[in-house]
């Protein structure tokens, strides 16, 4: 199996295209800091709006709020909605991408089983999913605290704001980054599953792209009966929930308790979720893989 | 000796009703006047409905006539507008510019309550109520209504430097906006709890509470620390 998933990761990076999300990545990223290097200020006033009826805010202030920190939440909200399609460029195309080159069938002439083959495509999947959240902690955690330096993280959110102390924030880092892993690993299980579907790598790719910005929109959505039937069942809903580790616990007089999380119980039971997604997305692909026509 | 304390607190007490408010005021304003800057060292708790903040450790900076800024000594702090008002002295830059009413005293706790009503027709205080512990010669309590702000209320306890006239406690509170961002753009992680938001959709009451330790009582604030 581990001699399979080598030859699996050697084909996906060797690939140059393998490489475009890499790239795509670091350019959004260093475009977000870049901007916000040189026009920080504009966008801290633009947070701070609502905020200025009832507390005064200094230059210093200001400074210090864009720290390393914030810019690296700034990123993850805006890049863990895009991650998707890249790990979908990989996922969707390891099955289908295989079946339009027409070695699928000559895969499948080795002595090894149509689940084992699965395995090893959702493992190289996943090994995929960390390297790029590893390149993104390198990124955006990394650099942004070498750029602008470490202070206090403010996170706000619809109805309130959370503050947690500078030296209450990296572990946060690392237990957001690791259930970022859960949440993207359900997009490659997904994307899996589409491309033992088609027999082309484009209809995964973009089918699961189609169903991650359905399903976020949905989840987005606020509707009373469908808040509690639907909403808490799609895997987007649950996919945001590394946010969870920057929402605190605050004493009875509003101060933060320092090394807290707002619902935990809420955020394992949001990782437990994704897992049975997976779980759910790989047994499905095995269960049609082994039925399927071979006929490439 | 028992009898002798009791007829010397209530003698001070004839003595500090006797005082008109004028006179009151102008004692309080000599033991302000003693103090031209402070630095302090002070523990900040901020309790706003939608804010969680820590506990943070602030230095307290003050010069006369009018420069208050407390800086977090390694994080930040959401500072209330008006929070200049935290500092008493501000009051009493200009008795002058002030009538004052007396109102008698506060039937709990004794405390003279004086109104200061300002003459000048477009100051931004419109009203301030000041509890005075006439004995002591202190505030222990003020509101201050203003066109802009809103009204503060101020809390004072006093220990150490009761005698330049500054607490070792202060609670400010102040008028709080209501506070709400879309989801849109927020793009919260909804944990299912169905709790309900905090925000009352109603400007709502803050309130700062500053323990003060360490005074360093006219000892100068360098200019760097008000830019």
């Amino acid at each position: 199996m581990l001699a399979l998933l080598w030859i699996e990761l050697n084909k996906i990076f060797r690939r140059p295209r393998t490489y475009i999300a890499f790239g795509a990545m670091a350019a959004i990223v260093w475009l977000i800091q870049l901007a916000l290097y040189f026009d920080g200020q504009a966008y801290v006033d633009l947070l701070l709006s609502n905020l200025s009826g009832s507390f005064e805010f200094s230059d210093l202030f200001k400074t210090q709020l864009l720290n390393g920190y914030l810019i690296c939440f700034v990123i993850l909200n805006t890049l863990l909605i895009q991650m998707p399609l890249l790990v979908a460029l990989v996922a969707g195309d390891s099955i289908a991408g295989e079946a339009s080159q027409g070695t699928l069938r000559f895969q499948l002439t080795r002595p090894i089983s149509r689940a084992q083959l699965i395995f090893v495509k959702f493992a190289a999947s996943v090994v995929y999913v960390l390297c790029l959240l590893l390149w993104l902690a390198l990124l955006a955690l990394l650099g942004s605290v070498l750029l602008f330096g470490v202070n206090d993280l403010v996170v706000l959110r619809s109805t309130g704001i959370e503050q947690m102390q500078m030296d209450d924030v990296f572990w946060r880092y690392l237990a957001a980054f690791g259930f970022a892993a859960i949440a993207l690993t359900t997009v490659a299980a997904l994307s899996l599953l589409l491309s033992v579907l088609s027999e082309n790598p484009i209809g995964p790719i973009i089918a699961t792209m189609s169903v991650v910005l359905v399903f976020t929109i949905l989840s987005e959505m606020n509707i009373p009966i469908y808040d509690t039937t639907v909403k808490p069942w799609l895997f987007t809903t649950h996919m945001v929930a590394w946010k969870g580790f920057f929402y605190v616990q605050a004493d009875a007089e509003g101060a933060t308790v320092r090394g807290s999380v707002e619902n935990l119980p809420a955020v394992l039971r949001s990782a437990g979720i994704l897992l049975g997604y997976i779980a759910l997305f790989l047994w499905t692909s095995i269960y049609l893989f082994r039925r399927k026509d071979i006929l490439t | 000796m028992k009898k002798f304390l009791l007829a010397f607190t209530l003698l001070m007490g004839v003595v500090a009703q006797a005082q008109n408010p004028e006179e009151l005021v102008r004692s309080i304003k000599s033991k302000l006047d003693r103090v031209s800057n402070y630095s302090a060292t002070g523990k900040m708790k901020t309790n706003v409905i939608f804010l969680k903040a820590p506990i943070a450790k602030v230095q307290v900076y003050f010069r006369k006539p009018d420069q208050l800024r407390i800086l977090n000594e390694k994080g930040i702090s959401f500072i209330p507008k008006g929070s200049m008002n935290m500092d008493l002295s501000q009051l009493f830059i200009d008795p002058a510019g002030f009538d004052l009413l007396d109102l008698g005293n506060d039937k709990k706790t004794g405390w003279r309550i004086i109104k200061l009503l300002p003459r000048d027709p477009v100051s931004d205080v419109v009203l301030s109520t000041i509890y005075v512990d006439a004995a002591a010669g202190l505030i222990r309590r003020s509101s201050t209504t203003t066109r802009e702000n809103g009204t503060f209320e101020l809390e004072m306890s006093y220990g150490t430097y009761a005698e330049y006239g500054l607490a070792d406690k202060v609670i400010f509170s102040f008028n709080s906006q209501e506070y709400k961002l879309p989801k849109g753009i927020t793009f919260d992680y909804d944990d299912g709890s169905g709790k309900k938001s905090t925000s009352t959709g109603k400007p709502t009451k803050g309130r700062v509470e500053i323990y003060y330790s360490n005074y360093q009582i006219n000892k100068g604030v360098p200019d760097s620390v008000f830019r």
